[in-house]
């Protein structure tokens, strides 16, 4: 082997030496990159991410189809004040399922500031009572309604 | 990136906190618990704290229906009660209040107290158990608004249908053994019971409910403080450890999460005794009109009832085949006497099969055979005579303010094809 044979093998070890070192790298970096986007990665006890879905910042006070999401309550004149004064301290489902007039609405807020502890509502009362009479009307049921809703089925005996 | 990653790190860390904070209170919610809690997965909160689902946290039929969720008021459907003795999942729940937070039955205290008690005294739930014979009733419990949905002007309050109503199986001691242990005064008149539910605008000063009965009710053998539901720990939403049971009464009179029984000189004047609650008018008023608080009346025994708990309002079935039909009903204080039923809205009655209780305030089994003339439409009506004579009405019974005491008759839907 001549001295140049020696020196080209030698050359081309060093080459491929470099070529490992830098292909060891480009993972490595590779690696930490991908890791600093998703640090949960190689911890694999943990399979949070992966199972639940926390969504961070849903908004609270979402409308959809007309209906205030959180609370069921219908979307029109006067909502949020009703969300941020009748909801603290029983469900929007006791207010939606009463049907009153005025009057009755009226008398019901003095009872729940008599004995319920609820705040004085000043001009919001108002605001309160006429989106409860106008999206909550009663409705009339007479002695005996007829039965609705039936899911019917066939009874096999 | 490293701000990414900063963010979710903490993100990560307030979660945990709060996991850990909420694991505890968690744990007395649903009653049992959590093995493993501390293991749980990293942004996993427990169903019942993140979106509640009342079925899985009360151990209730999906078919149940849910009134409101604040406080829980969760109704059955007739087909739902279908059993004899009422198993938990078919169970209506009624709350005034909050439901309680870390009971620990070891330390649990009963005191018996009031104006009219000889010696004050308290009692643990192990002394109630060891000191005093244990007895076990079906009692039937109805909330004293079950049906105030058809109350037209409507009343106020959750708008019950039919399902507010059970016949559980309770085991307990005798109110009676307990008031006589402590001594009871010859002025004492009412018992009032107190309870740990907070209110529901959590001002410690208020009670959630504190209601009671006369003396003579309270005194009765069926009247217990019961720690059994169905042979096994009253569940928590039910009253766990200690609930005070009163059949036949509005179901307000059987107080959950007992810890003061107050013997009064006077009509109990606690929370939801006063003003409309649990009151109707002492004379009988037109549907809307105003009534004054000193004109309503305390409501005691309920009236009579019943309920076709099979089959499911709106089978179809085949012409010629005979649909057999059962449920329940029962009378307050009193015995059902006599069951029918009608298919034609009250033009005919015909007779029922109907069972002797199985102790006093036990609600009364029927059954019966129908066969439909022709094809249609129709719908099976029940109707129960109590021992007095009275029966149910078909149309709505005299409108109240607070829409209390709806017996009128159930009916199912029956298509004939």
């Amino acid at each position: 082997m001549t001295k140049e044979e020696i020196f080209r093998a030698h050359v081309s070890k060093v080459y491929r030496l470099l070529m490992l070192l830098f292909a060891l790298f480009v993972i490595t970096g590779g690696g930490l990159i991908y890791y600093m986007f998703n640090p949960g990665f190689f911890d694999f006890k943990s399979k949070s991410e992966t199972v639940v879905s926390v969504p961070l910042d849903l908004d609270e006070d979402r409308i959809e189809n007309g209906i205030h999401l959180r609370t069921g309550l219908a979307d029109a004149v006067g909502l949020m004040v009703v969300v941020n004064n009748c909801t603290n301290c029983h469900s929007a489902k006791l207010v939606i399922q009463n049907r009153m007039s005025a009057e009755r609405w009226n008398t019901t807020i003095k009872w729940m500031q008599e004995t319920q502890n609820l705040w004085d509502l000043g001009g919001n009362q108002e605001i309160i009572v006429n989106y409860l009479v106008t999206n909550y009307p009663p409705k009339a049921k007479g002695r005996r309604m007829a039965l609705t809703d039936i899911d019917w089925y066939e009874l096999e005996d | 990136m490293l701000f990414i990653l900063i963010y979710k790190l903490s993100v990560l860390k307030r979660r945990d906190f709060v996991k850990k904070a909420t694991l505890s209170s968690f744990a007395t919610l649903i009653g049992t618990e959590l093995v493993f809690g501390s293991q749980m997965l990293d942004g996993y909160t427990p169903l019942a704290l993140q979106n509640p689902d009342p079925f899985k946290l009360f151990n209730k039929n999906k078919e149940m229906v849910v009134l409101n969720d604040k406080p829980w008021n969760i109704e059955a459907q007739a087909h739902l009660l279908d059993d004899k003795i009422t198993p938990n999942s078919s169970m209506f729940i009624r709350n005034n209040g909050l439901v309680p937070e870390n009971i620990d039955p070891k330390n649990w205290m009963l005191t018996i107290d009031g104006e009219s008690v000889k010696n004050k005294k308290t009692y643990t739930l192990a002394e109630l158990k060891s000191k005093f014979e244990q007895h076990t009733y079906q009692l039937t419990i109805e909330c004293g608004g079950n049906g105030r949905a058809e109350f037209d002007p409507p009343a106020k309050g959750n708008q019950w249908t039919s399902g507010a109503v059970h016949c559980a199986s309770w085991t307990g001691v005798r109110l009676r053994d307990v008031l006589e242990n402590a001594g009871i005064k010859n002025n004492a008149i009412y018992i009032g019971f107190h309870a740990i539910d907070r209110h529901l605008s959590m001002d410690p000063t208020k009670e959630a409910i504190s209601r009671g009965c006369p003396m003579h009710k309270a005194l009765q053998d069926e009247t217990l403080l019961a720690f059994k539901m169905n042979g096994k720990d009253i569940p928590l939403i039910h009253g766990y450890p200690l609930r005070l049971v009163a059949g036949g009464w509005p179901a307000s009179v059987s107080g959950k999460w007992v810890n003061r029984i107050s013997i009064r000189n006077k009509v109990h004047d606690g929370a939801k005794m006063t003003g409309t609650a649990y009151r109707v008018p002492c004379k009988s008023v037109a549907p809307g009109e105003k009534v004054k608080d000193e004109d309503m009346c305390i409501i005691e025994s309920m009236p009579v009832k019943s309920l076709i708990t099979y089959p499911k309002t709106g089978a179809k079935i085949k012409k010629g085949n005979p649909l057999n039909i059962r449920g329940h009903a029962w009378a307050g204080e009193l015995e059902v006497h006599k069951m029918e039923y009608s298919i034609d809205f009250g033009s005919t009655w015909n007779t029922c099969n109907i069972e002797k209780p199985t102790n006093r305030l036990a609600w009364q089994h029927f059954s019966a055979t129908v066969n439909f003339p022709k094809v249609g439409y129709y719908e099976v009506w029940a109707r129960a005579t109590d021992s007095n004579g009275v029966a149910q009405p078909m149309i709505l019974p005299g409108w109240n303010p607070k829409g209390y005491l709806n017996n009128a008759c159930h009916r199912i839907a029956v298509k004939v094809n």
